[in-house]
C-alpha cells in the first residue's frame, strides 16, 4: 500500500501534457518587470534608482524585516523607472523596470555546470547564503526560506520532507527539475538538513511521475540518510500538513506549524535553488516554468528570467491559442487567473496555464442539495458548506469556533460540489472578516 | 486575439463535472430495475401509476415555480421526477388517479416548495405525500392487488394483504408465528425476486439491491445509510427472533419484505434529508432500523419505515450539529 494523507482530497484529471520535455530557455526579453513584492510578508525596498547600470544577480531591493527576501535584478541593463505595473495580483504594484542589453551576471556567481558539494559549511553560513540570494519556496506560497530554516528555541526537527509531489494538475517543472537536476536537489536537500538539524531527509513523489522516483531513488543512494517515498496520487497532497501526514503520519495541530511535529517541508525547485545559491552563489533570478494548455500548441518548461513578460513564454510555447479564455498564473486547483497576458513572471510562477474559452467560465450555480461532498473531500475535515452559510450570515464568531482559519483554500470543495456553489469565495471572504476582526481585538 | 476576453475568477479553475441533475438522472437509472419489476408483476398499472405521478409532480414544481415564487424554473434539475418515481414506488398500483395527483401535490406543494424548492425542504417528499395518502385514504393506500405476472388485461385484479400485514394480523389473532409462515402463499425467493403483495416498487429486493449498487457505483450514495439500516433491522429483529421465535420473525423476513429496502436504499439516502457527515449518517441509518421494527412489531401498522424516516429526518439538523467531521489536526499526539 502505498502512502498517503487518510481524510477527504479529489482525483482532478491530470493533463500533464508537458511531461517529459526537457527544460529549455528562451531568449531574453527586451524589458523586465520586477515586483518589490513577490514573496509572502513585507515588499523589499529598491536600492537601486532610474538611470542605474546593473548586472545579472545584483541586488536591486533588498529585504525589509525577518519575514521578507532580497530581490535580484535578472538581466543586465539600465533601469528605466520604478513604476506602479499590473502583476499577478491584478493590481498595479511598484515594479523595478529594467531595459536589458546583453547579459552580463556578476563576478562571484559561479557559472560552471559542474556539480560540486560544500559539506563544510555551517548551518549558520546555509541560513546567511539562503537569506542573501532571496531564495523564497517556490511550490507556490513563496514564503521565504531563511525563516522556515531558523528553528524557534525548544524546538527540535526530525524531518526534513522534500515536496515533490506537484499535486496540481497540468504542472510539470518540478517533475522535469528532478529528471534533469536531481543530485543538485539532493545536496540542496543535505543543505536544509544541515541547517534545521534534521535527522532524517524523506523525499514525497506522487507514483504517476515513476521516472522520477527512480531517478531519485538512485541518486539518493550516494547519500546518507535520503530517503525517496513513493505516494499515492491524491490532492492536495503538495499542502504542507497533508504531505506529513502522508510521509510521517504526524498531524499538524490546528493553528500550528510543521516544525510542532518535528517537520520542515521544502519544494524541490527550492531545494535546487539553495543548492545553487549556497554552492554556486547565484542569487534567485530565474525559475522553472511550465506553460501549458488544452489548446497550447507545444506544452513546455522553460526556465524563464523574473520579470519576463508571460506572453514570451507563451510565444515560445506556441503562441496564445485563438479559444484562449482564461490565464492562469500557477496549477488549475490554486493558480490565479490573470487579467493580462503581460504580468511578469515572479518568484511563485510555477506555471502559466491557459485554458480554452469553453471551459473558462464556472459551471452553472444550482440550489445545494445537502450532499455533503464538501465536507468528505475537505482534507481539512471542515465544513464548506457551513462555512459558507456562515459567512453569508456573518457569523464570525461561530466560522471561528468551526475553524474557518483551517481553510487552506486547496478548493477540493468547490471541485467536487455538484451544485456549482462557490464556496471557496464565501470562505475566503469569510476569513478575511474573520482575521480583521481578530486583529482588531489584538490592538 | 483580443486579450480583453480574459477570464478572471477565483480558483479553483477545474470542476469534478459532476452536477445535481447527473445525480438526479442517475437515481432514475438506479430505479429502472424495480420500474421494470412493477411492471412484469402489476401490468399496464405500474406504468399508469408512475406517469400520473410523474407527470403530476412535475407539474406541480412547475406551476408553483412560474406563478407563485415566479422564479427560473428548476424542473430541468430532475428532482421532481426522483420525486415522482418515489410517490408511485410507494403507492399500491391500484391507486384512483385522483389520489395520486393530491398525493404529488403534497410532495410537491407542501413538503418541498414551501420550504423553497430543492435543498431546502426537512423532509423527504416523496413521504410526506406517501403518509399524507395513507392516513387521508387508508383504505385505498391498503388494499394491495395481487401479483400476476405480466397481467396487461385492464380487469380489475384481486386484493390481498401484504406479508406483513399477515403476520401483524395473525400474531394479534393469537396464531403462532411458524404456523402463520406456513401458510404464507410467499417463499423467501419469491420476496427476494418480488413475487408477493406491496406497493408498486418495493416487492423486488433484487431490483432494489440492484439500483442500489449502481447508486453506490456512480458514488450518489454511500454505504452508511443503507448499511446501517438495514444492519439495526437485522441485528434487532435477530434478537426479538432469538428471543422467542414463535412471536418474532425471522429477520431475513423483516429485510425482504414492506418497504425497507425501497426505504434503505432509495429514500433515507435522500441527500437533501440525511445528515453530511459519516458518523451521522450511521446514527441516523440506526435510529430509523430502530423506528421501524418498533412500529412494526409492537406499533398498530404493519409497516413503519416511512415513519422512521420521517421521524429522522426530523432530527437531521441535531446530528449535523452534533456529529462533525473529525478536523485534521484536532488531536495533538504526543509524539
Amino acid at each position: 500500500m502505498l502512502k498517503t494523507f487518510p481524510k477527504g482530497g479529489v482525483h482532478p484529471k491530470e493533463n500533464k501534457f508537458s511531461a517529459g520535455k526537457p527544460i529549455e530557455s528562451i531568449e531574453l526579453p527586451k524589458q523586465v518587470y520586477i515586483p518589490v513584492a513577490q514573496h509572502l510578508g513585507a515588499p523589499s525596498e529598491p536600492v537601486v534608482a532610474k538611470g542605474d547600470t546593473v548586472k545579472t544577480g545584483q541586488l536591486i531591493a533588498k529585504s525589509t524585516g525577518f519575514v521578507s527576501a532580497n530581490i535580484h535584478s535578472s538581466v543586465s541593463g539600465k533601469v528605466l523607472k520604478i513604476d506602479k505595473v499590473l502583476d499577478t495580483s491584478g493590481y498595479k504594484q511598484n515594479c523595478i523596470v529594467i531595459d536589458v542589453e546583453g547579459d552580463e551576471w556578476i563576478e562571484t556567481i559561479d557559472r560552471s555546470t559542474e556539480i560540486k558539494n560544500n559539506t563544510e559549511i555551517t548551518a549558520e553560513e546555509i541560513r546567511k547564503k539562503v537569506a542573501e540570494n532571496g531564495i523564497v519556496g517556490l511550490g507556490g506560497a513563496t514564503f521565504p526560506t531563511q525563516v522556515k530554516l531558523s528553528i524557534p528555541a525548544g524546538k527540535t526537527c526530525k524531518y526534513l520532507i522534500i515536496n515533490a509531489v506537484e499535486c496540481e494538475p497540468y504542472l510539470t517543472s518540478d517533475h522535469q527539475l528532478m529528471m534533469e537536476k536531481g543530485e543538485e536537489i539532493l545536496i540542496g536537500a543535505k543543505l536544509f538538513q544541515k541547517a534545521v538539524g534534521a535527522d532524517r531527509v524523506i523525499v514525497g513523489i506522487e507514483n504517476n511521475k515513476p521516472d522520477a522516483i527512480n531517478h531519485m531513488t538512485e541518486l539518493s543512494k550516494k547519500f546518507d540518510n535520503i530517503e525517496v517515498n513513493p505516494l499515492k496520487v491524491k490532492y492536495p497532497q503538495g499542502g504542507e500538513k497533508q504531505l506529513i501526514k502522508s510521509v510521517t503520519k504526524r498531524e499538524v495541530p490546528s493553528g500550528g506549524l510543521p516544525i510542532d511535529v518535528g517537520c520542515v517541508v521544502q519544494n524541490v525547485g527550492t531545494a535546487f535553488a539553495v543548492y545553487e545559491a549556497v554552492i554556486k552563489n547565484k542569487p534567485l533570478f530565474e525559475r522553472v516554468v511550465t506553460v501549458t494548455g488544452k489548446s497550447v500548441k507545444n506544452p513546455s518548461n522553460i526556465r524563464a528570467r523574473i520579470g519576463t513578460p508571460i506572453n514570451m513564454l507563451i510565444e515560445a510555447a506556441g503562441g496564445l491559442p485563438e479559444d484562449t479564455g482564461k490565464i492562469v498564473n500557477g496549477g488549475p486547483m490554486m493558480g490565479k487567473a490573470v487579467s493580462s497576458d503581460k504580468i511578469p513572471v515572479t518568484k511563485g510562477t510555477s506555471g502559466v496555464l491557459i485554458f480554452p474559452e469553453s471551459i473558462a467560465d464556472r459551471v452553472e450555480t444550482f440550489a445545494c442539495i445537502r450532499c455533503g461532498r464538501c465536507a468528505s473531500v475537505c482534507p481539512m475535515g471542515l465544513e464548506p458548506f457551513l462555512l459558507k452559510n456562515m459567512t453569508a450570515a456573518k457569523m464570525y464568531e461561530e466560522l471561528q469556533k468551526e475553524r474557518a482559519l483551517d481553510c487552506m483554500e486547496c478548493g477540493s470543495c468547490v471541485y467536487t460540489c455538484p451544485a456549482g456553489v462557490p464556496l471557496l469565495d464565501f470562505i475566503r471572504l469569510g476569513k478575511a472578516n474573520l482575521n480583521k476582526i481578530l486583529r482588531a481585538k489584538k490592538s | 486575439m483580443s486579450i480583453n476576453r480574459l477570464t478572471v475568477s477565483m480558483s479553483p479553475h477545474d470542476h469534478g463535472k459532476d452536477s445535481v441533475k447527473k445525480i438526479m438522472y442517475g437515481v432514475v437509472i438506479a430505479m429502472i430495475p424495480a420500474l421494470l419489476v412493477s411492471i412484469y408483476y402489476f401490468g399496464f398499472d405500474a406504468i399508469r401509476v408512475n406517469l400520473i405521478a410523474i407527470a403530476s409532480c412535475v407539474f406541480f414544481e412547475w406551476a408553483i415555480q412560474k406563478f407563485i415564487l415566479k422564479g427560473k424554473t428548476s424542473v430541468v434539475d430532475g428532482s421532481a421526477i426522483v420525486t415522482g418515481m418515489l410517490l408511485a414506488f410507494n403507492v399500491p398500483s391500484n391507486l384512483p388517479w385522483w389520489i395520486i395527483i393530491i398525493g404529488s401535490l403534497v410532495a410537491i406543494g407542501i413538503a418541498k416548495m414551501t420550504f423553497g424548492g430543492l435543498g431546502n425542504n426537512p423532509f423527504n417528499p416523496a413521504l410526506v405525500g406517501r403518509v399524507f395518502m395513507l392516513i387521508s385514504f387508508p383504505v385505498e393506500m391498503t388494499s394491495w392487488p395481487k401479483v400476476s405476472v405480466l397481467n396487461f388485461a385492464m380487469t380489475d385484479a384481486q386484493t390481498g394483504a401484504t406479508p406483513l400485514a399477515i403476520i401483524k394480523e395473525g400474531v394479534k389473532n393469537g396464531e403462532s408465528l411458524s404456523s402463520i409462515m406456513d401458510s404464507l402463499p410467499t417463499s423467501y425467493t419469491d420476496m427476494f425476486l418480488g413475487n408477493m403483495g406491496g406497493s408498486l416498487g418495493e416487492i423486488s429486493a433484487a431490483a432494489l439491491i440492484l439500483g442500489g449498487l449502481f447508486m453506490l457505483f456512480r458514488k450518489i450514495i454511500t454505504w452508511h445509510i443503507p448499511v446501517s439500516i438495514l444492519g439495526t433491522v437485522a441485528i434487532f429483529t435477530g434478537i426479538l427472533y432469538g428471543i422467542d421465535p414463535s412471536k418474532y420473525a425471522h429477520p431475513l423476513f423483516h429485510l425482504l419484505t414492506g418497504g425497507l429496502l425501497l426505504g434503505a436504499i432509495f429514500m433515507a439516502t435522500d441527500m437533501v434529508t440525511s445528515p453530511m457527515s459519516k458518523m451521522g449518517m450511521i446514527i441516523f441509518g440506526v435510529g430509523i432500523g430502530a423506528i421501524t421494527v418498533l412500529i412494526r412489531v409492537w406499533g398498530v401498522y404493519p409497516e413503519g419505515v416511512s415513519f422512521a424516516i420521517l421521524i429522522m429526518n426530523a432530527f437531521v439538523p441535531l446530528i449535523n450539529k452534533g456529529f462533525k467531521p473529525s478536523r485534521f489536526g484536532e488531536k495533538i499526539k504526543k509524539q
